[in-house]
């Protein structure tokens, strides 16, 4: 099948295009850009995409899908619905699955269930056997499997010693290793420590129980030239540390998530567990220096931190309540309402960071908007005004914060092999 | 007389004027527990639940008390586990009681912001009775009720509430009602229990408990919650009391005027000595006894709103 996007925006960070072209694609591979002759019309079908952007397809690097373990949340497929819904052709799930993606089975499972999808889905496998911290899982065979990063996600690994054996033994093959930074010795708490935790009594984490982590890990990297990301930053003192370390020349990156960038404590004077996530949402300070950190590229990428939870788990007593919050449909909007829109990325900064950068980050190849390449891109309409339905959503889970929110910019369709998701259905190209 | 909020979840926000209505109305009530009948028909044909999710003996008698008193129709429903290892959610419970059809509930969990939550789910009036180290609204109340008995007012009085604040209901319920009726609080203690960022509050933090019984007209003293971990913030129940501890030597060298309030159970030797326990400085048994008049006066005024 051949179709025509008429009239986009190509944008492309990484080969420096931004210009307003026609594009030809045929059986999932962009055949021509530009000079486009009538037969090409009269044989595809046409999409009028004036105005509208088109980027390489944007990638989230830090996703929760529940399958194997928790399907009643969200599955590989809903999870994947939810990526194409929200603009994205590429995810990484992270592997606090049950059991935890520490064996290549595992790896291939998943890869298996996702191959016929749109998005590409890119496990990043667990550090150490069940996510404990004390033995390496078998990373060589991890990562020949299609593991793309390490993680004990959701733990930080605790022993320095383990950790250094785990950096050091992933440069082999270059895979970077992703830390949830927590020292769990100060974590004991359900949401960020200040006058917020003190005046609604709920037992609190300060931020350094995180920059503690952030602070070793740089040490770590630097002492094992291994690779570290550190996902969902969220506190002042973190970006600066990352800051000096990538002065330094050293090899960390850092994410955050949208709701780093948009929300504060203050939310939680409901006690609606909608805003209970970790790292807690911290203060306005901090919201501000996670925005000066993607602007002066201290943080690299933008990545939601997807994490589905059903109604009656959510629904529970605050202290009780799991953390997080999904996030794969509410990511464009959020990050071109927030960040776009308030002039503190442009839109190409943007796209570095949902697209290019956390590709770089995990070694894969960056989809190219050239004749001869594979389809993979999403297109952006960065004026769309929505009000976010959470019961819209593609996602199986409804936990979100966001519900009933206003925002601009939203992804109207995504191609890539040889499929396009647009107005609410797959269609083979 | 009425309230301006139909559930009374904190004092935090809570009027002067609801505030000196329900002390007023408590007033009434603690003369008619002077009564032979100790017991008035104004509740009568309400229904009252009190849902209680923590071990606690004296705050459930006390309400249940004040609810026989005023004539009301009295169900307990007490259970130590949470909701995640007995199976059924909260919210499940919670709608099974409210189909039997009752109109106030008196909550009590382990978790802040239960009762801020149940007022979503529930049309019943929503009394809380201590939600984690959040707040503890009667308490607070019967507090100042006991102060204002035996000093004559709250307004200008120097209240220090002493002990393990951070990890106290009571101590932010008393922070804003006192505050509210024009009275200065500070607190005392070691600080692994002091609050994060209390002094924004306009707190004075006093570092030493003798300048803090000098200083002061009143003491509150909490008790020392080893059930709480506070045994993780101190090194110990003797040195505690070798440095904070509620002395007669104290009191009488550094001010023999002060008033001693504790919300109870003591451990004497801890935060009280024996002979400040049962001495002459302190309410203790009186704040118990007002605590049934204070809780009648929140219930009636909750419980006759239109």
């Amino acid at each position: 099948m051949k179709i025509i996007l008429r009239q986009v925006t190509i944008i492309h960070p990484e080969q420096k295009l931004n210009n307003k072209n026609d594009l030809l694609i045929e059986n999932g591979v962009i055949k021509k850009i530009g000079n486009l002759i009538e037969e090409d019309h009269k044989t595809s079908e046409v999409f009028e995409f004036e105005n509208k952007i088109c980027s390489p397809g944007l990638f989230d690097m830090h996703v929760h899908l529940r399958e194997p373990g928790r399907e009643d949340e969200e599955t590989i497929e809903t999870g994947c619905n939810s990526a194409a819904n929200g603009g994205f052709t590429g995810i990484a799930c992270m592997p606090n699955t049950n059991p935890d993606i520490d064996s290549a089975e595992i790896i291939r499972f998943i890869k298996e269930k996702a191959e016929e999808h749109l998005v590409n889905v890119y496990p990043v496998a667990a550090a150490t056997l069940n996510r404990k911290g004390e033995a390496l899982a078998p990373l060589y065979e991890l990562f020949e499997a299609g593991a793309v990063a390490f993680s004990d996600d959701g733990n930080t690994i605790k022993n320095a010693g383990i950790l250094r054996n785990v950096l050091e033994y992933s440069r082999n093959f270059q895979t970077p290793v992703i830390e949830h930074c927590e020292d769990e010795s100060l974590a004991d708490g359900v949401m960020n420590e200040g006058i917020n935790s003190t005046l609604l009594g709920l037992p609190g984490i300060p931020k350094v129980a995180e920059d503690l982590v952030v602070a070793r890990d740089i040490m770590m990297a630097e002492l094992t030239g291994g690779k570290i990301h550190i996902a969902h930053i969220s506190s002042k003192e973190s970006v600066e540390l990352v800051r000096q370390a990538k002065k330094r020349g050293l090899k960390i990156t850092a994410e955050v998530t949208p709701h780093h960038f948009t929300l504060t404590d203050d939310m939680l004077k409901t006690y609606d567990t909608n805003y209970k996530m970790n790292p807690p949402l911290r203060t306005r300070e901090d919201v501000d220096a996670m925005i000066e950190g993607l602007k002066d590229g201290t943080i690299d990428c933008i990545a939601s931190d997807h994490a589905p939870h059903s109604i009656e788990e959510k629904e529970m007593e605050f202290i009780y309540a799991p953390n997080g919050i999904i996030g794969l449909e509410t990511q464009i909007g959020l990050a071109i309402s927030e960040l776009v829109n308030k002039k503190h990325l442009t839109i190409f900064q943007l796209i570095e960071k949902l697209a290019i950068n956390p590709r770089k980050i995990l070694n894969l190849p960056i989809p190219l908007i050239k004749e001869g390449e594979k389809a993979n891109l999403t297109i952006i309409n960065p004026d769309l005004i929505w009000t976010v339905d959470i019961s819209k959503q593609k996602s199986k889970s409804k936990n979100s914060p966001f519900d009933k929110r206003l925002l601009t910019g939203k992804s109207i369709a995504v191609i890539n092999n040889k499929k396009m998701f647009f107005e609410d259905k797959f269609i083979s190209i | 007389m009425s309230l301006s909020n139909k559930h009374l979840l904190g004092l935090y926000g809570v009027p002067k004027e609801d505030i000196q209505t329900i002390l007023d109305t408590a007033t009434t009530f603690r003369e008619v527990l002077e009564r032979p009948i100790k017991k008035v028909p104004t509740l009568q044909g309400k229904t009252i639940v009190n849902l209680f999710y923590e071990d606690s003996t004296r705050t459930r008698i006390s309400f249940e008390l004040a609810q026989k008193r005023l004539s009301a129709d009295t169900i307990n429903f007490s259970t130590s586990t949470s909701s995640v290892k007995k199976g059924e959610t909260f919210k499940d419970t919670v709608r099974n009681i409210e189909a039997m059809k009752v109109d106030m509930i008196v909550v009590r969990h382990k978790s802040a912001g239960v009762p801020t939550y149940l007022t979503k789910i529930s049309k019943a009036n929503i009394i809380n009775a201590g939600d984690g180290i959040h707040e503890h609204p009667t308490q607070g109340l019967l507090d100042m009720y006991s102060i204002k008995e035996r000093k004559g007012k709250l307004e200008g009085l120097k209240i220090c509430i002493v002990g393990d604040v951070a990890h106290s209901r009571v101590a932010l319920s008393n922070i804003y009602g006192l505050k509210t009726m024009g009275a200065k609080v500070s607190v005392c203690g070691p600080a692994t229990m002091i609050p994060v960022g209390i002094e924004s509050l306009g707190i004075k933090n006093y570092s030493k408990v003798e300048k803090a019984i000098e200083e002061n007209d009143v003491l509150n003293v909490l008790r020392i919650q080893l059930e709480r971990d506070a045994g993780k913030r101190i090194p110990s129940l003797r040195e505690y009391h070798k440095y904070f501890g509620i002395t007669s030597e104290r009191i009488e060298k550094y001010n023999k005027e002060i008033l001693i309030l504790h919300p109870g159970p003591i451990n004497r030797g801890v935060e009280l000595s024996s002979e400040v326990a049962d001495g002459p400085y302190q309410v203790i048994l009186d704040q118990v006894t007002n605590g049934v008049a204070v809780r009648m006066a929140v219930l009636y005024l909750l419980g006759t709103m239109h």
